[in-house]
């Protein structure tokens, strides 16, 4: 810790404190975790209360996709480790690489979505439709509760897309760098909770039969 | 602006910024600037819902209609809830006093995190915005009260999405804000400070903000769920596709119950560091006071339900919810003995800022024990949705978090603006503000116990009397807070230049300039005793006398 250098040029350099940093981003991340937990406790109560209607809604899902989107996510979550073991060992070029093929994931895991999503609604499965209507509430609940939980998450996977859109700049701009790289931590960090959030969300809903 | 004779940096008022006029404030990221950003925005929000809450006790002085229609009154209650709630009195002491006090205490420069700090004041203006725009808005304002309750917030065509979102903004500021000063404090407290030797203030604010850290996120996706809810009809709390509403309850009560302990816990922190300043002794039980803010903090968020005793529960429940309620007041009160054993024996000044508190201290015992009638549940039964639960929340949030404010603004004034305000005005609207204040929410609790319902626009004529009564208080108490700010106000132009330590305080703000240069300490102290080691002082020194 350098607090001796008062001068305001310096400042940058004089706050610089990893440690603090990283308490920063994982504050921020138990916030992350405790929004999605507000849905999780939606979902558990409503699950408890309509245990056989969420069974029957999900086997409409297709799992195959749901498994596809997992290795996807898991596989990009990795190339987002490397990517900061590679900045470590000075490796700029192959950090940006990989912090890029984790872009194509993610941009892989929405186009899959996308299309579960458009083959749910060609179904008539889409809130207020009047199909779903006809449903038992449980089922009603369900769907409500998986476009809503998985759109949110899909909306963190962009959010997250960005971030790292950013740190392939700094990567590049070599603000990002072997010696500091506590920034690609943190966008690490954050692709991760998108990843541990799909984690859970992929069981609770294709898994369920 | 320096002064060649004196070894001191400019203040941080006249430091030459990067940008010029406005532009070097709102894109300051400068903790004190940005603590008076808060300040100023904050005080216009609240004098808004001031005069909403002026306009609610002038409509119900008579039966029927006096001044307004029932709706207005509807939009009325559930706006001055709102702004008072979340532009008010949640930011309130943290992002005003914890924002410019907070690194000066622990002898730090800034917070560790400056531009999330400043992101954090822009997402406030701006949810706040949104929450008067949402008024003017066709459609009409919210009429839900703060509380946002489903079906009604489903289903009612006035403007609850632009409020709602707006809520939602004002929760993640409030979370950057916690981040930010559990970081910091973790972080850049001066080498030698270790945690107890922080002052209890920042003891208060570190609970408050693990609250707002670990609570708000609820507030947001709940409010999140129900703008989902009203565009698209997914139906999650709409029982007509199979929702529930009492669980809509129980998680916005998650938040907002451990978000009264955000509103109260730093005023609980303020008080423990006006009250040795003032009674020239050390506090008394240093450490019961620091672990009971976080006692607080941690059985404040175990309570929730509450504040749903008639919606229907278990009656397991029921007693453990009330039996944690009564686990509450342990610390509290643990705080009020502390507070009071101070004050046995010590020299006690009577300036403006302890005034505040010995106000806070009655009120605050007050509020306390209506909020132990009301865990009572055969009492909570007959009282629920009553003025006396409305009397309660007033005599805790306004007698207590509002008095605590007005104490702290009295005390940092001289900190903060380097001048000196007229010690008579502040006496006189510290009394109309007392008195104003009792008058207007005594009665509150009265009717309510009598079965005056709370939200309703008429009342039958046997109330009569307590709400004249009750509208009168509004008036002295408006009175009082006129002559306070205009009094400080006319300090800002006129009163004479403060010097660095007024009041004989030991911690560290009070050792550097008044107002503090930028860079807030020249050298980083080191600290070696406790913050309240009074043996030196006899008296306040006298030039400010």
């Amino acid at each position: 810790m350098s607090t001796q250098a008062s001068a305001a040029v310096a400042e940058e350099h004089a706050h610089r404190d990893d440690v603090g940093s990283k308490i920063g981003i994982w504050l921020f991340l138990f916030t992350e975790l405790i929004l999605f937990g507000g849905m999780f406790i939606v979902y558990a109560v409503y699950r408890f209360a309509h245990p056989a209607e969420f069974h029957l809604a999900a086997i409409e899902l297709d799992t195959f996709v749901g498994t596809v989107n997992t290795i996807i996510l898991l596989t990009s979550s990795l190339t987002v480790a490397l990517s900061i073991r590679a900045i470590q060992d000075g490796r700029t070029s192959l950090s940006l690489l990989l912090v890029g093929l984790t872009q194509v994931l993610a941009a892989a895991f929405l186009v899959n979505k996308y299309f579960e999503w458009s083959h749910k609604f060609s179904l008539g499965i889409y809130p207020r439709s009047p199909e779903m209507l006809n449903r038992p509430s449980g089922e009603i609940l369900y769907f409500g509760l998986y476009f809503t939980m998985t759109g949110l998450h899909a909306l963190h996977v962009i959010i997250g897309m960005a971030i790292l859109g950013f740190m392939m700049v700094s990567i590049a701009r070599g603000t990002i760098n072997r010696t500091s790289h506590v920034r690609l931590e943190a966008g690490g960090l954050y692709w991760h909770l998108v990843d541990i959030i799909w984690i859970f969300l992929f069981p609770l809903f294709y898994l369920l039969h | 602006m320096g002064n060649p004779a004196s070894l001191a940096a400019p203040d941080f008022y006249h430091v030459k910024t990067k940008h010029g006029g406005i532009l070097g404030w709102i894109l300051s990221t400068d903790h004190k600037r940005i603590g008076i950003l808060y300040f100023v925005s904050m005080m216009v929000f609240f004098s808004i819902a001031v005069v909403i809450g002026f306009l609610m006790r002038l409509e119900m002085l008579s039966p029927g209609r006096t001044i307004v229609e029932p709706q207005t009154y509807n939009t009325f209650f559930t706006l001055h809830g709102i702004m008072m709630i979340f532009l008010f009195i949640i930011p309130g002491l943290p992002a005003v006093f914890g924002n410019f006090m907070l690194p000066l205490m622990i002898g730090a420069k800034d917070v560790f995190f400056p531009r999330l700090n400043l992101l954090s004041w822009w997402l406030f203006v701006t949810g706040g915005i949104l929450a008067l725009v949402s008024l003017f808005l066709p459609g009409g304002a919210a009429d839900t009260g703060w509380t946002f309750y489903v079906p009604y917030s489903i289903r009612t065509s006035t403007n609850v999405i632009p409020a709602m979102v707006a809520a939602f903004i004002l929760g993640f500021s409030s979370i950057l804000t916690g981040l930010n000063f559990i970081t910091t404090i973790h972080r850049m407290r001066a080498p030698g400070m270790d945690w107890f030797k922080m002052p209890l203030f920042v003891w208060a604010l570190y609970s408050t903000a693990w609250v707002q850290v670990l609570a708000t996120p609820i507030i947001g996706i709940t409010l999140l769920l129900v703008v989902v809810e009203r565009v698209f009809g997914v139906g999650i709390f709409d029982p007509t596709l199979g929702g529930d509403p009492v669980l809509y309850q129980h998680l916005f009560w998650i938040y907002s119950h451990p978000a009264v302990y955000i509103m109260i816990l730093p005023g609980l922190g303020v008080v423990s560091e006006i009250i040795p300043v003032f009674a020239r002794r050390t506090i008394f039980g240093y450490k019961f006071i620091a672990y009971s803010s976080v006692a607080i903090a941690l059985f404040g968020s175990l309570v929730w339900a509450h504040h749903m005793f008639t919606v229907g529960m278990s009656n397991t429940g029921m007693f453990i919810f009330s039996l944690l309620t009564f686990l509450v007041s342990i610390p509290s009160a643990i705080k009020i003995f502390n507070w009071v054993a101070t004050l046995y024996k010590g020299s006690i000044e009577l300036e403006a800022p302890l005034l505040f508190i010995l106000s806070f201290i009655i009120q605050f015992s007050i509020g306390g024990f209506t909020g132990l009638m009301l865990g009572v549940l055969a009492i909570n039964i007959h009282v629920q949705d009553t003025y006396f639960v409305v009397g309660h929340f007033h005599y805790v949030m306004f007698g207590g978090t509002g008095f605590a404010l007005f104490g702290a603004m009295h005390y940092w004034f001289p900190k903060m603006f380097g001048r000196m305000y007229a010690k008579k005005p502040a006496v006189i609207s510290w009394l109309l503000v007392t008195i104003g204040f009792n008058v207007l929410y005594m009665p509150f609790l009265v009717m309510g116990y009598m079965g005056m319902p709370r939200r309703y626009y008429d009342y039958l004529p046997e109330f009569q009397v307590y709400h004249v009564i009750s509208t009168v208080g509004s008036w002295i108490l408006i009175a009082g807070l006129l002559i306070m700010f205009v009094n400080l106000l006319v300090a800002l132009r006129r009163g004479s230049p403060a010097p660095a330590n007024p009041w004989g305080g030991e911690t560290l703000e009070w050792t550097v300039a008044s107002p503090p240069p930028l860079e807030n300490f020249h050298t980083i102290p080191a600290i070696t005793t406790g913050p309240y080691d009074y043996s030196k002082y006899e008296k306040i020194p006298a030039e400010v006398m």
